[in-house]
This record gives structure tokens, sequence and C-alpha cells, in this order.
């Protein structure tokens, strides 16, 4: 494939080193077997039946470092303070690859993985190529960028859903799973899990946050983790809308743990208790949502990250950190979900004609499409702003939830304006906006899911 | 490297301004709504204290005045990032600056003597001798008249030479709004050379606020920003120099009037920055007030999961972000010599109308304290309003966003 060869040599050029080996065979028939297994889960799905997760790998340590390994933040002094809207070289290289992939390759393969809320096993493997959760493990475990960077990943996350919000949810979930254990795993969890990640056979895996029950906050989850008396812990209750939740071989899942507060809990999808069904949403479907269900899961001691750091406090600053970066990266999907929305309708408008002109000669029309270009980029801005906080090593939970609720509120606005514009057009699914209209209302509600 | 925070070069400037704004415009801000016309003569002694500000360094462009040309004293390169030639210069200094001083008082920071959207015309247009001539003092700008607002191409003021004196132009018409019309030095008059041939015979020239033939009619009462005399004129056979024309006398296709816009991509972050300046007021007075009423505001928990009022204000905050952002990016674009009419239209839309609706909303969730007159809340609503007119009003910056985004003339998207 011409375009994939094209990125994988820019990927090379910004240092993504290690993927090309994916093509080598034994990659491919593991990939073959977790295919059968995924097939099998898929049909049970379908059928109706609560399924077991998938039947996983065995996580284990092979080189066990002695402290935690953190990739830099870019807090150095002595770095510039001006404003500056300039994304580095390496950020510009990453989001031109990502973007060629998303225009040539995810885009056109959008409307069938909405429709079978699943995106093809191919695609997958080709992005897991470009190494995106590569960018957050730290260098000692095989990582490839040195510093931490909230707007690096908000910038592929951006340039993926500029291809579709669904597909790129989908894969960017093992991504979200690999940077929380990057950024709040121990020294154990860190070299149990991270390694497969920087592999040629990047395991499946989702940051399970959201619940089911309405007006739901992440900060008072219901999913419960009780201490048990060898020191582990039991963990009960439902995480909603995980992404590719049938085919995880790995789960970090936030549980409220007795009067501690919320917690994250890594959990192996071979745990007893665990059980997976199918929850397709409105939108980003090719994320093949499902719900997960914790019935008595017994996890060890080892399950809680950031639980040795600093005690409590530190689980629940992990937590709270994880829940404001995962609304980041649904925003970094809403902008460039908007930004289709906004390529469409500018030419769509243009080239409509009615009343013997083109439609964008009208006011009506045209300061619609005025209004999408300035909320996006208001969008845009106060997301980027937010993400630069996180690297600079500023207070940033404020700034990310402006962030959040300009996505939220003037991206479902956006979807919603993008069918209008058609008029009937928008809601027939010969055009795209449709599916953007239903992905757009995701991005401003979901919790988990994806991390930057 | 993607950074959107302020700088700390610009620190001192941004205090300085607070400053001012703390003692200066805020102990005032009731006396001028109340005494609309009246001359504000405590301006005039801050005046000479910023001057010698600026003359020793400090208080670098903070305002109007000084945007859109000319040396560029703060735009000095970041010197770390090598080669990257990324600058943060005077548009973002005035806007910080302006910020700040709309935060006191959008209608004394209008009044502030030579500030003005005039020097911004004089500073983009002037020849040397004419920069030596005008530069430095307070300059008004006179475009609008009573049949020609936003179609500034319609203006009927017209200039001719006089036969009888070649070296004079001759203004006949009359503008109104002129903003410190009353109190400015110079005013900058738009008249057309020949009206048969539109916007290419439309030029400026500057008028002596002294000369004869330029006569005030009357002041305005207004909704808002009362501190700030909006005059409107009548040119009788009013003589001007010939030198007094800003840019070329001649008239060639669109090239004159495109120019005379551009001055506005410069100025539009700067009433973008007025409107961020006073939502930010009403935001901190409405916060404060919602404090006392146990109002608490959680920026982890959903919105949705708080009070009513808890996510009102995260709302009118996130709309307030981005209207300072987009603000931001405007500056930023025109001292790194982008290209930021899109840019600076976005901003002044967006600010116009969030600033606007803050300002509104905060009176509201703020009760009688909001509406009544013994807080300041209810005059920032009225002032906030001609953020949204002048410069350019709301419909105008969308008719220029979608005809740049959409490619259209001004004859096919009218």
């Amino acid at each position: 494939m011409a375009s994939g060869q094209k990125i994988s040599e820019r990927g090379m050029a910004v240092g993504l080193r290690a993927l090309n080996r994916v093509a080598s065979s034994p990659a491919l028939d593991r990939l073959g077997l977790r295919d059968q297994a995924a097939w099998a889960l898929h049909g049970a799905g379908r059928n109706g039946t609560r399924a077991a997760t998938a039947a996983g790998r065995r996580f284990a340590a092979v080189q066990r470092l002695s402290r935690p390994a953190r990739q830099r933040t870019d807090a150095e002094p002595g770095r510039s303070d001006l404003f500056d809207l300039t994304a580095t070289e390496e950020q510009q290289l990453l989001r031109n690859s990502v973007g060629e992939l998303a225009l040539a390759r995810i885009r056109p393969a959008a409307a069938a993985a909405d429709d079978a809320t699943a995106t093809p096993s191919e695609l997958l493997t080709e992005v897991d190529e470009l190494g995106l959760t590569m960018v957050g493990v730290p260098e000692e475990l095989g990582g490839v960028v040195a510093d931490r960077s909230a707007t690096t990943a908000v910038l592929i996350a951006e340039a993926i859903a500029h291809g579709d919000m669904g597909i790129g949810v989908a894969c960017l979930a093992p991504a979200a799973v690999c940077t929380a254990i990057a950024l709040w795993g121990d020294a154990d969890q860190q070299a149990r899990y991270l390694p497969p990640f920087v592999s040629d056979d990047v395991p499946v895996a989702a940051l399970a946050l959201m619940e089911p029950q309405p007006l739901f906050d992440p900060l008072t989850p219901m999913t419960r983790a009780v201490k048990s008396p060898d020191g582990g812990y039991m963990l009960n209750g439902a995480k909603a809308l995980v992404p590719r939740a049938a085919n995880a071989e790995l789960f970090v899942v936030g549980a409220r743990l007795g009067d501690r507060g919320p917690a994250l809990f890594v959990v192996e999808s071979g745990a007893d208790g665990l059980s997976v069904a199918p929850e397709p949403g409105m939108g980003v479907r090719a994320a093949a949502t499902g719900r997960l269900e914790l019935d008595d899961v017994r996890l060890p001691a080892s399950a809680l990250l950031n639980g040795l750091a600093g005690g409590s406090s530190s689980a629940g600053a992990a937590y709270r950190d994880c829940v404001a970066l995962a609304r980041l990266g649904w925003c970094a999907l809403a902008i460039g979900t908007g930004q289709a929305v906004l390529d469409y309708v500018t030419e769509y408008v243009s080239e409509r004609r009615a009343f013997g002109e083109p439609i964008s000669n009208r006011q009506a029309v045209a300061f619609a499409v005025a209004n999408i270009a300035i909320e996006l980029e208001g969008m845009r801005l106060a997301t980027y702003r937010a993400a630069a906080r996180v690297d600079r090593g500023l207070e940033f939970h404020r700034e990310v939830a402006l962030a959040r609720w300009l996505c939220a509120e003037h991206g479902m606005a956006i979807g919603s304006e993008g069918v209008q514009l058609l008029g009937g057009h928008g809601y027939v699914k010969e055009h795209p906006v449709e599916r953007w209209y239903r992905d757009l209302r995701a991005a401003g509600m979901l919790e988990g899911g994806v991390l930057v | 490297m993607i950074n959107l925070e302020t700088p700390r070069k610009f620190e001192t400037l941004v205090s300085q301004a607070h400053q001012v704004a703390v003692s200066v415009f805020r102990p005032n801000s009731r006396k001028y709504d109340t005494a609309e016309h009246e001359h504000p003569k405590e301006l005039d002694m801050l005046a000479a204290l910023l001057d010698g500000m600026t003359e020793s360094g400090g208080m670098g462009g903070a305002g109007v005045g000084t945007v859109g040309g000319g040396a560029d004293a703060n735009g000095a390169g970041d010197g770390t990032g090598a080669g990257s030639g990324n600058r943060n210069g005077s548009n973002m200094a005035s806007l910080l600056g302006l910020i700040e001083l709309c935060w006191g008082d959008v209608g004394l920071m209008l009044s502030m003597p030579r500030q003005g959207l005039g020097q911004a015309a004089i500073a983009a247009l002037a020849t040397p001798d004419q920069l030596e001539r005008f530069g430095g003092k307070w300059a008004a700008m006179a475009i609008t008249e009573p049949e020609a607002g936003s179609d500034s191409a319609a203006i009927r003021t017209t200039a001719a030479i006089d036969p009888a004196h070649p070296d004079e132009y001759v203004l006949n018409g009359s503008k109104i709004f002129v903003t410190s019309g009353e109190r400015a030095e110079l005013v900058v008059v738009w008249a057309t050379l020949d009206r048969a041939q539109g916007r290419a015979a439309i030029k400026s020239f500057v008028v002596e606020r002294t000369n004869p033939g330029f006569k005030l009619e009357r002041l305005e009462h207004k909704l808002g920003i009362r501190a700030s005399d909006t005059a409107n004129f009548v040119l009788q056979d009013c003589r001007v120099p010939k030198e007094n024309l800003l840019g070329s006398s001649e008239i060639e296709s669109r090239k004159g009037f495109a120019g005379a816009m551009q001055t506005f991509d410069n100025t539009r972050p700067m009433v973008a920055g007025m409107a961020i300046g006073v939502a930010r007021a009403c935001l901190e007075a409405t916060r404060e007030h919602l404090g006392t009423a146990g109002v608490e505001i959680d920026y982890d928990r959903p919105p949705a999961s708080q009070t009513a009022a808890a996510a009102e204000f995260i709302s009118m905050e996130a709309e307030w972000e981005a209207a300072r952002l987009l603000t931001l990016q405007a500056a930023w674009m025109a001292d790194n010599r982008k290209p930021n009419s899109l840019q600076a239209s976005m901003a002044k839309a967006k600010a116009g109308r969030v600033g606007t609706e803050i300002a509104l909303r905060c009176v509201a969730l703020c009760g009688a304290a909001g509406f009544g007159e013994g807080e300041l809340l209810e005059k920032w609503a009225r002032d906030a309003k001609i953020l949204d007119l002048f410069e350019g009003t709301q419909q105008i910056q969308l008719l220029i966003i979608a005809r740049q985004l959409l490619d259209r003339t001004s004859a096919e998207l009218k």
C-alpha cells in the first residue's frame, strides 16, 4: 500500500523505528490467532449472550527497573515561555503522517466500520504500525519519545479523528492504557505491562471509566473496590461504552476504593468474574463499545495504580488527572471531526445551487459556516492550551474543564449544523455528516476510553 | 513549541496597567457614567504619568494608539528557540494592556489622551514626514456617516482640490459616532475623491480638531461607555493641506481602500481585547457574589452534576476563554507578520458577542446586586454592547469570515 509505505518512512524519520517489525511473519501469525478469538467473541455477542472477556495474553515482567520510569515533562528552565502556536517539527511530521493515513485509509473505511460496529483488523494493524502507543512510553522501556507530551497526543488524536472518530477511538484505546501505566504505574507494573505496547504486537486494551447511570460523575463511581484480607482487592460494578471491550486483553478500570475515593486498577482480561456484552451507541460505533461487568473480580494488591507512591491521596490524584486527560483526548477528537464537518460543508454549500445561485451566496448559509469556523477554532485553542499546560507541569484541570465544555456544546452544534446545511441530504447515509452528528455527541459526554 | 500562556516579559506591563485600572479607572467609573460628557480630568494626570513610563520603557504600548506599525520595541525575537523566530511583540503587548485597562473601565480607557484608532490609521498609512507631524498626537477616527455605517464604501463626504488653492483639499459632508471626537487633537476623516469611482477613491485625511470648517454638531447620549465622548461633525468647506492625505492620492483599482481596511486587521483584535477585559470584570465580580451565596465551582465534576449557577459560570468562563485565545492568536499572528484578517474577524465576532452575553448573564446571576447601580455590573453590561458594534458589527465580521472561507466576493455574498 503506497501511502502506508510513505507514512512508515516518515515515521522512521522522526524516530518511530521499531515499528516496521510488524510486517514480520511471527507477528502476523499472532494477529491471526487473535482475530480468531475476536471473531468467536463477536459471534457470541451477536447472539445476545454475555461472553467472557478476551482470553488474553500472559503479562510478565521481562526487565524490572529499580524505580518507575517517567518521561520528562516540558518544564525545563530556560525554555522559551513565549506565546506560540507553532507545533514542533516532530509534531508536524507526526500530525502529517497520521493525517495522511486518516484521509487515505480511515475516512474511506468509516461508513462500513460504523455499520459493522467494528474497525477492520487490517486497518488497526496499519495504525499500530505507526507506533502511536510508543509515544507515551518512557525510553527506558522501549519508547521513542523522551518528553512526555500531551500536546503531541492531542495533535495525533485530532488528525486521526479528521478521518473518523469511531475508528480513531478504536486505534487510540490501547494508547490510553499504555499512557496511564506509563504515568502512574510503579516499576513492577511498568515492567509487566509496558513492553508489549512497544512490541510488534500491541495488545488491545481499554481505559474503562464510564458507567451506565444517568448524571454519571466519574469522581463518584458506583463500581466498588474492597480490600480483601489477603491484601488484594475485590471489584464489583459495571463499566459502560468501553472501546473494543470484547477484544481487550487489558483494562484500566476506575472504582471507588472504600473511603479512600476513586482509584485506578489494572485488570487483565483473563480475570474471573469479568464479562462483556456489546453496547453499541448512537456514535463512535467503529470503536466496538461494550459493557464491562465486574462480578467479584479478585485482583492482587499490585493492581492498584499509583497505590505505593504516596498512599491514598496519590491514587486519588492520579484518578483525577486521568479523568481530565481522558476528557482532553475527547476534545482533540471533537476538533478533528469538527474540522471534517467544516471542510465538507464548505465544499457542499459552494457547489449546491438553489434559486439560480450557489447557496453559499445566502447569509443564512454563509453565516452558519462562519460560526462553525469560529467555534471550532475556539475549541482548538482551548484544547491546545490545556495540553500545553500539562506539558509544562502547570495546573490544568480548570483549562480542561473549559475545553471540555466548549467541545461538548459547540461540538454538538457543529454536528447538527453539518446536517442542517445539507438539508434532507444531510439526513441520509449518502453523506458522512449524519455520522459526524452522532459521533460529535459522544465527544462532550463520554469519560475514559482515550487519554492524552 | 505550542504554548498559550502569556510570557513573563509582559508581566510588568500587565501589572502596571492593572494598577491604573484599580486605582484610577474603577474609582471614577460611576462618576463619569453619571456625568456624561464631563471631561475626566483624572486621566490627564494619568496620561502624563504614562508618557513618563513609556519613555522609561515601562507600559510599552499599552493601548490602541501604538498598534499596527512603526518600530516594534517589544518585538525582539525570542532568542532562546534557535531560529524559531517566534515573536511576541507590540500587538500582544497592546492587547494585554488593553485587557487590563478595560477590566477597569472601557469608557475611561477610550478617553485616555493620545489613545485612539486614528493613530492606528496614521501608523499604517503615514509617510515618514507625516509620522513626524502626527505621530504621538491624540487622533480620533471619523468613518461613519448618517447614511453609511457598516457600508463604509458608500460614504458621501467629498474631498476635492480647490482650483484656486491647488495645495489644499476641501472637504464637505457629515460624520457621526466619532469616538473622542471632542477631545482629540486630530481626526482622521474618510472622504471620497470621486463618488463615481467607488471604493478606490476613498482616502483618509488628517484634520486638525481646531479647523474652522470642522464643526462639532453635538455629542451623543449613549447606552454605555458614557465617559467616552462620541461626537458628530459637519465638514463645511473644511480646508486641509494636501500633505494631510494619508497614503497615495492616486485613485488606483481597489488598493487604497484595501489598505485602509487592513488597519482593521490590527485594531479588531484590540476591540476584542476590550470585550475580554470587561467580561473578565463581570466574571470576577460574579464569582465573588456566588461564593458568598455558597455556590461552589468544581472543574473536575461534570457541570450537570453541579448547581445550575455553577454550571452557568463554567459555561461563561469557557466562552470567555475561547474568545480570549482567539484574540491572542490574532495579535500573535500580527506580531509574526502572518496575514490575520480571518483570525482578527473571528476574534472580534466571538469576543463581541461573548462579552455582551457574559455581562448580561452575570447581571441576572447577581440579582439586585447585578441590576442596581450600587455596583458596576449593570454598567459593564451596558458598556459591553458597544464592543459588538464598533470597529465592525457582529454581522460584518461574519460576512468577512464567510467571504474568506467560501471564497465569495462582496457582490456574491451581500
